[in-house]
């Protein structure tokens, strides 16, 4: 699988760390919304199909990516900058 | 109804094998059951077998969209184990085990189930502390665990690369005897002839397409082959649980589906008489009874319904097969494949009722189902049959994950690939 960094171009998957559902949303750090820390933390879309996904180009430029993927072909349909999007976990 | 014994097989051996009967019927669906379970793979049928026998519900169908056992259970690597740390989890395998040991009677068809033996190796010494825990904790339970010495081991594996000079060199294990292996394709043969014979409808190439409702309660499936109404609708379809749920309109749950291989090797000499696992990556080997070697290592690490893996892993895998075994460099692998897996949060399964009244689930077996399939078939009925969780099914809830009560075995928090 190849993924293309916006900013250095085609690369090979081993060069990223996924970083899995782009469509969570980070409650504020102050919120006391109970369902809404649960879902950031715990829910997935997991759909078969286009999947809006966060990737760190970690062996790379280190930015990080949204990423549109098929995950029944891994066809790649689109990245971008993740600039101002979700905040991400750190791989152990 | 010893349909297979000694005297079954001389005689269709002396009438040339014609009189046999198939070992499952192919019935049209009927317009309702009792229950309808969705996924014709160990879990669906062991669920249906258990019906059947614990409970007495035989108006029951099992639904199948490809053939019986083309997922993941002729996928897996055929481990079985109760080795775990947390009282949840140990209690429910190690009736799992318990089920297997008796299996091959129970069902009157020969799984193969061979206790070998599963040995963790430990390479470093908070390592070999963490097994000493982990072992005491499941002997605290009546399970059997053992830590072995790297002499023993030596013994043990002789071809294992134990030398201090190893890239990472092995300091002990954590052995538990009565694990072992069964042949993955008996299991799901033998639990769906078992359904059958007691009246269960295994109805295959028929993919479930919706499901039918009467106000907030599931009433029944659309499928390709038609309606089919019930009063209880289970679903144990592992990693198409994400699908599934969304045809429920249910578009969230705690779960990723990942792809796993597995492979396999030319066939071998005894080499390896056990299962063992690596410590310093995420790898296993075993060595089935025609002599290949089956193993295999991490998920592939993203979200994927795709039932094939990329060639890093490959590269990965056969590194740490060769960092323990430097013979077995120039041994060829024979096959590889990918299976989908459904991955929770914490890393343990969900057998519930609900989420939706009339609906049952049974999901999250991450990369362990196997070694799952009789106790989870067990618990599941019972949960179906009884409107109610056994005890050793109680734990493993869908909003367990919103109540602060999770089982993390591996105390690795909410990112299914590192399960």
């Amino acid at each position: 699988m190849l993924i293309t960094c916006p900013y250095c171009g085609p690369r090979d998957v081993i060069e990223f760390t996924y970083q899995g559902d782009g469509n969570r949303k980070r409650p504020q750090p102050a919120s006391q919304d109970l369902d809404a820390w649960n879902a950031y933390v715990y829910d997935r879309l997991n759909p078969a199909g286009d999947h809006n996904e966060i990737w760190q180009h970690s062996g790379g430029c280190r930015a990080h990516l949204r990423v549109v993927r098929n995950t029944l072909t891994h066809e790649i349909l689109s990245t971008a900058f993740a600039r101002g999007g979700h905040k991400t976990e750190s791989r152990s | 109804m010893a349909e297979y014994s000694a005297f079954s097989l001389l005689k269709n051996a002396l009438t040339g094998n014609k009189d046999w009967k198939p070992a499952w019927r192919k019935p049209d669906p009927k317009a309702s059951y009792d229950v309808v379970v969705i996924g014709g793979g160990g879990h669906g049928l062991s669920t249906a077998y258990y019906l059947a026998k614990e409970h007495g519900i035989t108006n029951v169908a099992v639904l199948e969209k490809g053939w019986l056992g083309s997922g993941n259970v002729g996928r897996n690597t055929t481990a079985v184990r109760s080795n775990y740390l947390l009282p949840q989890n140990t209690r429910f395998y190690e009736h799992s085990m318990k089920l297997w040991e008796n299996l091959s009677h129970d069902l009157n068809y020969n799984v193969m189930f061979s206790q070998r033996g599963c040995l963790n190796l430990a390479h470093t010494p908070a390592q070999l502390d963490d097994y000493a825990r982990r072992g005491n904790a499941m002997r605290h339970l009546g399970v059997d665990a053992e830590l072995m010495s790297v002499g023993q081991i030596k013994r043990l594996v002789p071809a294992l690369d134990v030398s201090g000079s190893a890239r990472f060199p092995v300091l002990g294990g954590l052995m538990q005897r009565r694990a072992g292996s069964a042949r993955h394709d008996a299991v799901a043969w033998g639990y769906a002839r078992g359904a059958d014979r007691r009246g269960v409808d295994i109805i295959e190439n028929c993919e479930v397409t919706g499901f039918l409702r009467d106000g907030g309660r599931i009433t029944g499936v659309s499928t390709t082959r038609g309606e089919i109404r019930a009063k209880k609708v289970a679903l144990a379809v592992a990693g198409s649980t994400g699908r599934v749920m969304q045809l429920a309109g249910i578009s969230h749950m705690p779960i990723e589906s990942h792809v796993l291989q597995a492979f396999v090797s030319e066939s071998l000499k005894p080499i390896i008489n056990t299962i063992l696992t690596f410590g310093m990556g995420h790898f296993y080997i075993s060595q089935s009874d025609k002599g290949g070697l089956v193993y295999g290592g991490d998920l592939d690490g993203y979200n994927s319904y795709a039932q094939r893996g990329s060639l890093p892993i490959v590269d990965e895998v056969m590194s740490e097969m060769v960092a323990l075994f430097p013979g077995l460099a120039r041994v060829r692998m024979l096959r590889s494949w990918g299976g989908v897996c459904d991955m929770t949060m914490d890393g343990s399964p969900i057998i519930t009722t609900g989420p939706l009244p009339g609906m049952y689930l049974n999901c999250g077996w991450c990369y362990g189902g196997f070694k799952a399939t009789p106790a989870s078939g067990w618990c599941f009925a019972y949960t179906i049959a009884k409107d109610e969780p056994h005890e050793f099914n109680a734990p493993f809830t869908l909003d367990r994950f919103y109540r602060g009560l999770i089982i993390d075995d591996k105390g690795q928090g909410a990112t299914p690939r590192l399960h």
